[in-house]
């Protein structure tokens, strides 16, 4: 039962993680391969904030702020790195946000307030499942309301085309940067709960492995769905424990795996399981009937 | 001159010299990161597995009793063969979808590799096999301050002898012309009559190549190999790349010599522990600056 709750729980980070990527890379078009950088960030300092200056509250009171600091402190992060590499496009911007969370990551290890290279340890355990699904709500909330309004169609219409929405009048850099900024604050969240629930956090646990697995679950689910992330997470949070299911063999092989995986879907279908498409239930009843 | 200003001198010559050693062998990655952008513009992170393979296989024909200089062309062909079967089977199928299905596969290809090679070579370090008694050349000089072992001077020659070698190949042959011409325009030289396909598997191969020398060339320098060795100096190649100006060979080489020498003077007069971070604010610096490059020249996207 133990290892089920577990394993929900991260289910739920990785959504949030999936999700806000999606923000980015799926919706807004733009490349980013740094998302455990601003995972890292979050984990980080609400890590910081609950060992270092813990408000005389009741706990759950402290978890939301504590998510909310590392929310924000992501989300300035993101503007301090989007400002500059949002100039740049497609490749050159993927790289450029890869050095970056190889760079957070780095002065993480050089930084001996927080642990360093031997990873930041005793940290309380605010979290469990509820709060966890709570900020999956309120994430995917925010995001699905945030791309049905003006600013979700802009920022679509810089995906489609950038030199077209320019010529449109749309505030390009503007709608890059907010979908930028929104979609790091919510991985900043989702490294709050992840340093709340694991109680453990390493430097080393927000490689740019983890970028790629990240991406790797949005490009499963389909580049800008909300349901295709949701879907994508789930299915690469259960698969290893699926494939351990299948014996140590297959277990040991899992890395090679997801290589494979990823080569094969890009080969077979690139677009991923739902595409740009949402998985709506209510038309999905309503196509049933009629 | 005192004393202190004396060994301060000593130490910067020793980090410059080391520095060029290192940078000669990132020029020599750099070099087929350049030249597939310069062909499909597709930036391959599997290049970095190249090299790695290149030191595997150096290390098992050179294990079995082969001498150096037998495992190094052996090595570079190698991995010609092996980025040749991946360009064949993963980026060729992908080269219409656009740029970024083919980085993910990229991505998907380095991955692939590493793990892999993780568990069919091990994990473990392995101590690259010593071939000949490696010493201080400068001794026989009489200058015991600085170091300049037989290794560097091994690594520059063959590091000098292969980018000529490039250069010969690039600019004065027929292969090289259709490369030329393929990389400024694929289609008008497909209508030109050449086979623009055999040309990219060739640009691949030569690519692939490069990296397996220095693959070599590190194992060794260091003496010490494992599979996941290509990440690190694969991301520090692609860094050179960018920094002399992706798709200029020039460029690579002259971005992996001041990407060594700037590593080396970090490690030297600072921190090593910040080796890493100054690499990638070069990368982030020159990307904000001045993204062409160093050698680059500017172009305005059309619609």
């Amino acid at each position: 039962m133990d290892y089920l709750a577990h394993l929900t729980l991260n289910c739920g980070i990785f959504i949030i993680l999936a999700v806000s990527l999606n923000l980015i890379n799926g919706m807004a078009g733009q490349f980013s391969l740094g998302h455990a950088g601003f995972w890292a960030i979050g984990a980080y300092t609400g890590a910081a904030f609950s060992t270092f200056a813990p408000l005389p509250i009741p706990d759950w009171m402290n978890l939301l702020v504590g998510c909310g600091v590392g929310g924000i402190s992501a989300s300035i992060a993101g503007v301090l790195i989007g400002i500059p590499c949002l100039r740049l496009r497609g490749d050159y911007l993927a790289i450029a946000t890869l050095g970056f969370s190889e760079i957070i990551r780095l002065i993480i290890i050089n930084m001996d307030v927080v642990g360093g290279p031997r990873g930041f340890t005793n940290i309380p355990k605010w979290a469990n499942l509820g709060w966890v699904y709570l900020w999956v709500v309120i994430t995917i909330l925010v995001i699905s309301n945030l791309m049905k309004g003006t600013h979700g169609r802009a920022i679509i219409s810089i995906r489609e085309d950038e030199i077209a929405a320019e010529s449109l009048g749309i505030n390009t850099f503007k709608y890059k940067l907010l979908a930028f900024v929104v979609g790091s604050g919510f991985a900043g969240v989702a490294g709050a709960l992840f340093a709340y629930s694991q109680q453990f956090i390493h430097p080393n646990g927000f490689n740019f492995l983890w970028s790629v697995i990240i991406l790797l679950m949005i490009i499963l689910g389909g580049l800008g769905s909300i349901t295709g992330a949701v879907v994508g997470a789930i299915i690469l949070t259960l698969l290893p424990e699926v494939l351990r299911l299948m014996g140590p063999t297959i277990s040991e092989w899992r890395m090679v795996i997801y290589s494979l995986l990823l080569i094969l879907l890009m080969l077979w279908r690139p677009q991923g399981i739902f595409g740009k498409h949402e998985f709506k239930i209510f038309s999905l009843i309503k196509r049933l009937k009629t | 001159m005192s004393e202190d200003q004396l060994y301060f001198f000593y130490d910067l010559f020793q980090y410059l010299l080391n520095g060029i050693c290192q940078g000669s062998i990132y020029a020599l990655i750099a070099l087929g990161y350049t030249m597939v952008y310069g062909i499909i513009k597709l930036i391959n992170f599997a290049h970095g597995e190249f090299y790695m393979i290149g030191a595997f296989t150096g290390y098992y024909c050179i294990k079995s009793g082969m001498p150096l200089l037998y495992a190094f062309p052996i090595a570079m062909l190698f991995s010609g063969i092996m980025a040749v079967i991946v360009e064949k089977l993963a980026y060729k199928p992908i080269r219409h979808a656009g740029r970024i299905p083919a980085l993910i596969t990229a991505l998907g290809v380095s991955f692939f590799f590493q793990y892999f090679g993780q568990m069919v070579l091990g994990a473990a370090p392995k101590p690259f096999p010593e071939t000949y008694e490696d010493y201080n050349l400068l001794e026989k000089f009489g200058i015991t301050e600085i170091i300049f072992t037989k290794t560097q001077a091994i690594i520059i020659v063959s590091t000098v002898v292969l980018m000529l070698f490039l250069r010969w190949l690039v600019m004065s042959t027929k292969v090289g012309k259709a490369m030329r011409a393929t990389s400024f325009n694929k289609d008008a030289s497909e209508l030109m009559g050449i086979n623009t396909d055999r040309i990219i598997s060739f640009t691949f191969f030569i690519g692939a190549s490069m990296a397996g020398a220095a693959g070599v060339l590190v194992g060794i320098y260091y003496n010490t190999i494992d599979p996941m060795m290509g990440l690190i100096p694969g991301l520090k190649a692609f860094i050179a790349a960018v920094l002399g100006g992706i798709g200029i060979i020039p460029g690579a080489v002259l971005g992996g010599l001041v990407l060594g020498v700037v590593e080396n003077l970090v490690v030297g007069f600072w921190e090593s522990t910040y080796r890493d971070v100054v690499s990638f604010g070069i990368l982030i610096l020159i990307l904000l600056v001045k993204p062409t490059g160093l050698l680059g020249t500017k172009s305005k996207e059309k619609v």
